[in-house]
């Protein structure tokens, strides 16, 4: 059995479930009471689980995040939402020094798990500081697992493996996706991180991608299919742990590789995938491996259209491996 | 360590407890700063000598099931809190089988056993840690305190204000414990904040900000005393600034040359364990033995510890690997 969800409401029913599930589960945030979040994520948990659970916090963003690792570190399981993945960096020292390094650190007798929730992302023109895809930055980092899904299983699914996870998770969730529906299965169930998903078999060139970028590289499969040219769509969902076995397996039938991302071209994570593809693959490969993604530019207000890698930039980059 | 309730007056085993905490965090940090000297120890190391009341002194307050954060110079905090020298030494030697593997070394000394949520190499860091450690006390109701040491130069940081202001909110129990020792690294508190008295800024938050002389333990145990109970009975933080004394620069080494000679020998003649000593002597608690037999027990541990340290084996190869998950 399966229900039509939106990919907000499919995470709201993550949070409602894991509270439900676990008392120590908590939701930290701004505005995540009363008004149920900036987005909507966290609506009636106020009501079902009361402030001692679900805490409405000052802009605070260091303390709220540095909050969490403490509660972590004795036993709890937060769940911290910050409003937009840009202010991520307005934290940046309590997620990359601190909770990242958390059970190293300490050799172990101290463990941070907790989830910090941020939506990422343009296309709602939300302008340079409230549209980055900053996945990246936060994947050279030792010690945090990052995962983005694409849909809304994925989004509840791994939500609910992110917070049963014994170390920290940072759930990037694509705030261009939060209206779009799709089926989730009917009651419980768990998406595991770290593990990727073959979203379209074929044989021609393998496109990895993730987040909102895989409906756009489906539909560029839609494209390239009329034309001759059968892609195998990977949705990585997690970018660390990164699948690396999901991408050499279909590699090695295609010969080809393409990743496709919204974030930045320059220094993203393609460049990692290519980097580790060719120094290990370089024999299977027929091409040089293709990278799509943002040009190398904050995120424009009024010009997100030709900013945003789209489909057609695609079918452009496959019909280019193609004809090498 | 732990005092009990009710042992005020110079004429208890209490105070003999306290002595004895101050001079083993000296005496363990002048051994740290000879093996240091002589090349043992990797890296660099932070030494709180001179500052030894304030550790003592609010550690003496808490329980085992309290818990503590603290800084690069965490060496005192984290042995007045109980951690064991052992584990302690090892770490610090960077040996495999230190309380964090050999992967923290001085500045990120541990220990979940002692309820030390960790020293930190990140100025003003340790607060919104502390604040979840709180948190998590209130949130279970398990009665515990925790407690954060930072410097005068930490509450410049956004996170110190922050962390203030939540705790206050909150009423979380929890202790801000700012060692004012004057100096910022190699910058004097007068030239970068226009008011003397950190505490002044507890007000602005709304919580009770108490100044108290570092150099004095028992005034130090007393603020602490009152600050415990009132964090204990659900009556939220308080800030203790205790005004103290840095005698060997930021780090190890440091040739100090910023700093004005006549304000460091000021600094060198307030000694928190010599007039401690003096106080117990005068009342008669201890005599020039009992003095003897404290070094002297006191030696034997640090030397037992080193020992250890010195015999541990380093890490495994690529042990560190073991420690990471992502």
């Amino acid at each position: 059995m399966v229900k039509e969800t939106r990919y907000i409401k499919a995470i709201n029913e993550a949070l409602h479930e894991e509270m439900a599930r676990d008392e120590n589960v908590l939701v930290i945030g701004e505005d995540v009471g009363g008004p149920g979040g900036a987005f909507g994520g966290t609506r009636g948990l106020l009501q079902a689980f009361g402030e001692r659970r679900v805490r409405d916090t000052p802009i605070s963003e260091s303390a709220i995040v540095g909050l969490a690792l403490g509660a972590a570190m004795k036993g709890l399981r937060p769940v911290v939402e910050v409003m937009f993945a840009d202010f991520l960096p307005v934290c940046m020292d309590q997620i990359v020094n601190q909770i990242a390094k958390t059970r190293f650190m300490f050799g172990g007798q101290f463990t941070a798990p907790l989830v910090i929730r941020a939506p990422g992302g343009a296309g709602l023109n939300a302008g340079p500081q409230h549209s980055q895809s900053i996945e990246a930055w936060f994947a050279h980092v030792p010690g945090l697992k990052v995962v983005m899904p694409a849909t809304p299983a994925d989004a509840k699914g791994m939500l609910k493996s992110a917070i049963r996870d014994p170390d920290p998770v940072l759930f990037l969730e694509h705030k261009a996706l939060y209206a779009s529906a799709g089926p989730i299965p009917d009651g419980e169930y768990l998406v595991p991180l770290g593990k990727a998903d073959i979203r379209r078999i074929g044989k021609d060139v393998t496109v990895v991608t993730a987040s909102r970028m895989v409906q756009h590289v489906l539909d560029a499969a839609e494209t390239l299919a009329a034309q001759g040219t059968d892609i195998e769509v990977i949705d990585l969902r997690s970018v660390t742990p990164l699948d690396k076995e999901a991408i050499f397996k279909s590699v090695e039938k295609t010969s080809r590789l393409i990743v496709a991302h919204e974030a930045v071209k320059a220094f993203g994570i393609g460049a990692e995938i290519a980097a580790m593809v060719t120094e290990e693959m370089i024999d299977v490969l027929d091409a040089p491996v293709g990278r799509v993604g943002a040009p190398f530019s904050p995120v424009p207000f009024s010009q997100e259209k030709q900013y945003l890698p789209n489909a057609s930039d695609v079918v452009h980059a496959v019909e280019k491996i193609m004809a090498y | 360590m732990r005092v009990a309730e009710g042992n005020r007056t110079p004429n208890d085993d209490g105070y003999l407890e306290l002595f004895r905490s101050m001079l083993r965090v000296r005496r363990v940090e002048e051994r740290l700063l000879e093996v240091f000297a002589a090349g043992k120890i990797p890296g660099f190391i932070h030494v709180s000598i001179g500052q030894e009341a304030v550790a003592t002194g609010v550690c003496s307050c808490l329980t085992p099931k309290d818990t503590i954060f603290t800084t690069h110079r965490g060496h005192g905090h984290t042995l007045a809190k109980g951690m064991e020298l052992k584990p302690f030494m090892a770490e610090i030697f960077g040996r495999g089988d230190g309380a964090c593997h050999g992967n923290s070394g001085s500045m990120h000394v541990a220990s979940s056993e002692a309820g030390v949520g960790g020293a930190n190499g990140i100025v003003g860091a340790g607060m919104p840690i502390a604040l979840g450690s709180a948190f998590a006390s209130a949130f279970k109701g398990d009665d515990g305190v925790t407690a954060v040491f930072f410097g005068d130069g930490a509450s410049n940081q956004g996170t110190f204000h922050e962390s203030m202001n939540l705790a206050a909110l909150w009423n979380l129990p929890l202790l801000f414990v700012c060692e004012n020792n004057g100096w910022a690294q190699f910058t004097s508190q007068k030239s970068y904040m226009k008011i003397d008295s950190i505490a002044r800024r507890a007000d602005g938050y709304g919580m009770p900000g108490v100044v108290v002389d570092g150099g004095d333990v028992v005034q130090v145990r007393n603020a602490a005393r009152i600050a415990v109970a009132q964090a204990r009975a659900g009556e939220g933080p308080t800030l203790i600034e205790c005004k103290t004394h840095r005698w060997f620069g930021h780090y190890a080494g440091d040739p100090q040359k910023y700093r004005p000679s006549d304000d460091l020998d000021r600094s060198r003649n307030i000694d928190c364990i010599a007039s401690f000593e003096k106080v117990l002597m005068e009342s008669g608690l201890v005599d020039q033995a009992r003095l003897d037999a404290i070094n002297e027990g006191l030696r034997l541990e640090i030397d037992e510890a080193i020992g250890h340290a010195e015999a541990s084996p380093m890490a495994a190869d690529r042990q560190f690997l073991n420690d990471v998950y992502a």
